[in-house]
């Protein structure tokens, strides 16, 4: 072999060795959540329990049900990014987002998810559960943990597992489902079911557009803020409630085969229109005892037919709604539905 | 000359490898649809692992056969007969914790009664409004759609959860090209609430 041919083949060899290299190194310096909460970059890292610098907390006007959990709710946007708000339905977020949400029960901390934009094209989903001290928590097992917190009713709580993260979360396009512009809004529903008081410093959609966050910048949420038009204060209350807790499935774009009325926060906001089609489609689930093909999923003349009631009375899991995250059923939601059922509806 | 041979050798394989390796690390399923070919491979694999695990013991219907009861092949996939109103099922006795219908698909025990899925591609009572990525997540989440109620007993959902994607995708390509049949199979029934 001259010279010439070794150089060449020796270049190629490096050129391989180098792509080798390249590629062991990428597939370990891929991002994975930290063993610990501390390491997640919630809290200052010289004072344990501090909430670091440039982690905002927020409240969503109207709350997921949790099995009664007290929850606290953070969020971290890099210095320097926006939020993609070209549709105004679905934010895209920047990579590096992360958001945390806190569960508490019976005055302990249990859990604390993380949902975090690790790249592009990959968002982490982590729950910790939290120590027997209360300083720190760890990183749940990928199954998560059974029973984890004990409820009323001899229920306990569990810690979701990666593969519940994606049920409700989504595999297309993952993120936060409680953060968005009705979520955060200024005009606020002082009737929200289970709704908490925004405190001072919370982040809402007007701090987020005053701070320049949202590309293109959407000046309505400071002029006009979303809210959910109704013609009684129970119907926007419900709505909202609905949105929040069925809306993230129950939508033509849920990665589902759904198709009734969407309860998207983003088009429940003509809410007497999308009440009038509640009350006229039909569900392919049937409610126990009724005729085939006459369940509605709100039913004005025999409220116990309508299958929203039926299936958030139920806590056993082939009809259960929402079908996971939650074992005791919420009774003031459903007393509050029953009511509105009772008083606004009859009356259409 | 003999060099020349060498080099262009050596170009050769080294362009082969790359595009060999390229091809490899290429996503799943990114870029265009599944080519003609690709579908037809993989309805044909889709065909075999349905057959090899034993999908059409609960989907398809039993009847009674000269060699004694036996899928009934003219009703292949579709699930519970819609016909078919199963009665209460009889209560645990003893060690029998859970029962069975004749068809073989109909199924009672401690989680209520379920009934096997219509799997045929009929957009209102089988697949037909499915995704291939709602039935991969069915698979994985072991729920309706990947989002809602958990998949009953005795569907062995767990198993088949740990195919691999390209597995799964062939049984969905098998099942969406089957002829579709409408049958309406019943909502589970849930058990007694434990109070």
């Amino acid at each position: 072999m001259n010279r010439k041919l070794r150089a060449a083949t020796i270049g190629l060899a490096l050129v391989w060795v180098g792509a080798l290299h390249a590629a062991v190194r990428s597939v370990e310096q891929e991002p994975c959540a930290p063993a610990l909460l501390s390491e997640t970059g919630l809290y200052e890292a010289s004072r344990p329990g501090a909430i670091a610098r440039g982690v905002r907390q927020f409240s969503p006007q109207y709350p997921l049900w949790s099995d009664g959990a007290a929850k606290a709710r953070w969020v971290y946007l890099p210095a320097g990014t926006t939020i993609d708000t070209t549709n105004h339905a679905d934010w895209v977020f920047p990579v590096g987002t992360k958001f945390w949400k806190e569960f508490t029960f019976n005055g302990r901390k249990v859990e604390t998810r993380l949902i975090w934009r690790a790249t592009e094209d990959r968002w982490i989903f982590a729950t910790y559960a939290w120590n027997e001290e209360q300083t720190d928590a760890v990183l749940a097992p990928f199954d998560g943990i059974t029973g984890a917190a004990e409820l009323s009713g001899g229920k306990r709580h569990n810690i979701p597992g990666q593969i519940d993260c994606q049920a409700c979360h989504g595999t297309k396009r993952p993120g936060p489902l409680g953060f968005n512009a009705l979520q955060l809004s200024t005009d606020r529903d002082p009737d929200a079911i289970h709704g908490e008081p925004l405190a001072p410093g919370m982040m809402t959609a007007a701090d987020l557009e005053r701070e320049h966050r949202f590309s293109p910048s959407r000046p309505e949420l400071i002029a006009a803020p979303p809210r959910i038009h109704a013609n009684s204060p129970r119907t926007r209350a419900v709505l909202g409630y609905l949105a929040a807790n069925c809306g993230t499935c129950h939508n033509p774009a849920g990665e589902t085969s759904f198709t009734g009325p969407s309860l998207k926060h983003s088009d429940i906001l003509d809410g007497d229109d999308v009440v009038a089609r509640m009350l006229q489609y039909a569900t392919s689930w049937q409610v126990p005892g009724q005729p085939e093909g006459a369940t509605r999923m709100l039913n004005a003349l025999e409220p116990d037919a309508s299958a929203i009631l039926a299936r958030m009375r139920s806590r056993r899991p082939s009809s259960q709604m929402p079908p996971l995250g939650t074992v005791l059923r919420d009774e003031k939601a459903i007393a509050a539905i029953e009511q509105w059922i009772a008083t606004d509806l009859v009356k259409r | 000359m003999k060099r020349t041979r060498l080099t262009q050798l050596m170009v050769l394989g080294v362009a082969m490898f790359s595009g060999a390796m390229l091809r490899a690390m290429a996503p799943e399923g990114q870029g265009a649809a599944a080519a003609p070919e690709q579908k037809k491979a993989r309805v044909e694999r889709g065909a075999y692992l349905v057959g090899m695990m034993g999908c059409n013991d609960c989907h398809t219907p039993w009847k009674l056969g000269p060699q004694g009861p036996e899928p009934d092949m003219t009703k292949a996939l579709t699930g519970h007969p819609q016909d078919m109103v199963m009665p209460p099922p009889p209560p645990p006795s003893g060690p029998w914790l859970w029962h069975g219908g004749a068809t073989n698909t109909a199924f009672a025990g401690p989680w209520g009664v379920s009934f096997t899925a219509n799997l045929t591609p009929d957009p209102e009572t089988g697949l037909g409004k499915w995704t291939e990525d709602m039935f991969i997540a069915t698979m994985r989440t072991a729920r309706h759609q990947g989002k809602g109620r958990p998949i009953l007993p005795p569907m062995p959902v767990k198993m088949i959860g740990k195919a691999n994607d390209e597995d799964l995708k062939s049984i969905f390509a098998y099942l969406q090209s089957l002829a579709p049949v409408k049958n309406r199979v019943p909502a589970p029934v849930d058990p007694p609430e434990a109070k």
